[in-house]
């Protein structure tokens, strides 16, 4: 299959960051790898997306600095970026609401892109642009062609997907628009147990096509908790963050026992949510 | 006050290629020292083993050696030396250990008379030099004719192991199961990675043959090193097994040839 039959993905992972780790660096180029080794595939972007300080985790240091850090390490990344209009709401944001942001997004920005190219090109083209438009219906135009648009995915570990059992967590139907509009990269140690759990749940099992399990054959435990731990107890996170994120951590001292205990006590703000007040 | 005693820690193996997690070894080794609060770690060598191993896959020496490098670009602490490398054969450990020794107490200033300034503080310990590994290279002590009992004694005795855990292993069993290493147990130290991490450059050398990512398992420009040498590729000599856990980190003491299974 050539490029142009391939859908493009953009992968989009949400989460604490804090901070961000080397494993969760190699969760993208996990994912690129995969999906483009399908050949139906081709990762065009990935998108790091910090939740903001209303989520209210124990231990979550302000999202100015968690955002920082995300950039110093994707600094040398040619494809993965950070986002900050997660991290930059007041209230805290569904993860189904951040994907339909960036996919919207996407879909305006391919609108845009169409209609200026015009403008773009050369004085030379444009002139056999413009002829070319009279046989192109104005609504044509502005339609972008569904598989030219870029498709949002969502990117995650083992932990995100079997969290979607825990009570009050998620909506059922945010779970449901994430399997079934976008879909699910997820980067597992233990493909068997979660393919028992999307076998177990209805929902997820519908969408079992859009669910892509990827086996991460070294175990790669570099959790942002045990980073937390090893920094609080003064020894080395050296090679497990990226140079740049550590210099930043130690310069700005930002991981402490007090640090640690920021929100402690606090209700997790989607558990906060009753269903009735929300609406996706 | 009892002043700690300075150490140097000597990684030797194959770094074909060089990784995080052997990087990662010398920062859990320093910081397991430190907190015994008996020592100061002052440097750290790492010495990829020479061609004559003849391991399958080993690539030259010198991109080995040159990798090494650049991984340590950003190291204040720990440097890569080529001497085991350059000798015209395989060199066991413990004569590795011993040469680095000797560089090490040649390389320390030399005493002066009583006016010197030092003399009023306590006199500098000598620096120690030890050998820092994996679990998985102690296990290979265990393994019959490998390597040579004195060897082994001599490394525990004399110089002393810095051992750091790896998955599946139980290096506290190895060391019960044989007199020599229980004899000089106080000379081995246990040290933990806190953080579980299964990278070997088995699965480096796997990922770049088949042209995946490997980014942040290794440093930058280590990769870019190994791109613009293209070493590693389909094309190289390396059939290894995919299953092979261990990277056999210390030498071979009797033969030059590989051992089959961990």
């Amino acid at each position: 299959m050539d490029n142009s039959e391939k859908t493009e993905v953009v992968l989009l992972a949400c989460g604490s960051f804090n901070p961000i780790t080397n494993m969760h660096l190699r969760l993208f180029e996990l994912a690129k790898d995969y999906l483009n080794g399908t050949g139906k595939y081709r990762v065009i972007k990935g998108i790091i997306s910090p939740v903001g300080d209303a989520y209210k985790k124990k231990g979550l240091i302000s999202a100015h600095h968690r955002v920082i850090m995300a950039e110093l390490a994707t600094k040398n990344s040619e494809w993965v970026e950070v986002d900050t209009w997660e991290s930059l709401q007041k209230e805290w944001v569904e993860t189904a609401k951040v994907l339909r942001h960036h996919q919207e997004k996407l879909e305006a920005g391919s609108c845009d892109h169409q209609q200026d190219a015009p403008m773009q090109a050369r004085p030379g083209q444009k002139r056999k642009w413009a002829e070319q438009r009279q046989d192109i219906s104005p609504k044509k135009l502005l339609e972008p062609k569904p598989k030219d648009v870029p498709k949002i995915k969502l990117l995650c570990g083992a932990d995100l997907l079997e969290s979607f059992a825990v009570p009050n967590l998620w909506k059922s139907e945010d779970i449901t628009q994430i399997v079934g509009d976008y879909g699910l990269i997820c980067i597992t140690r233990a493909g068997n147990d979660a393919q028992k759990f999307i076998y177990e749940s209805d929902t997820l099992w519908k969408h079992r096509n859009n669910i892509h399990l990827v086996n991460e054959w070294v175990t790669n435990d570099i959790s942002s908790t045990k980073i937390r731990r090893a920094l609080r107890r003064g020894q080395s996170v050296r090679y497990l963050v990226p140079d740049l994120v550590r210099e930043y951590i130690e310069k700005h001292d930002l991981y402490s026992y007090e640090s640690e205990e920021k929100n402690a006590g606090v209700i997790l703000a989607p558990l906060q949510r009753k269903p009735a007040d929300t609406h996706s | 006050m009892k002043s700690r005693i300075p150490v140097v820690l000597l990684a030797c193996g194959s770094f074909n290629p060089i990784t995080n997690m052997h990087l990662r070894l010398f920062e859990v080794a320093r910081d397991h020292l430190h907190q015994t609060g008996m020592y100061q770690v002052i440097g750290g060598i790492i010495s990829p083993v020479n061609d004559h191993y003849r391991k399958q896959g080993l690539v030259a020496a010198h991109h080995r050696v040159a990798m090494a490098r650049l991984a340590l670009q950003t190291s204040d602490w720990v440097r890569v030396d080529p001497w085991e490398s350059e000798q015209l054969q395989w060199t066991e450990t413990v004569k590795v250990l011993r040469h680095h020794h000797s560089e090490l107490l040649r390389s320390l200033p030399r005493r002066e008379g009583p006016d010197h300034s030092r003399a009023r503080t306590a006199p500098t310990a000598v620096p120690e030099l030890k050998l820092l590994c994996g679990a998985d290279v102690l296990k290979t002590f265990q393994t019959p004719n490998l390597w040579k009992d004195a060897h082994i004694q001599e490394i525990v005795e004399k110089f002393g192991v810095v051992c750091v855990s790896r998955t599946g292993h139980n290096p506290k069993e190895y060391i019960s199961g044989s007199p020599i290493l229980h004899r000089y147990r106080h000379n081995i130290h246990l040290a933990r990675e806190p953080v579980q991490n299964e990278l070997s450059s088995t699965y480096v050398r796997q990922a770049l043959s088949q042209g995946h990512s490997v980014k942040y398992l290794l440093p930058d420009a280590v990769i870019t090193y190994i791109r613009d040498h293209n070493l590693y590729t389909r094309d190289s000599s390396w059939k290894g097994s995919s299953t092979q856990r261990s990277e056999g980190k210390t030498g071979w003491e009797e033969s030059a040839s590989p051992q089959n299974s961990s």
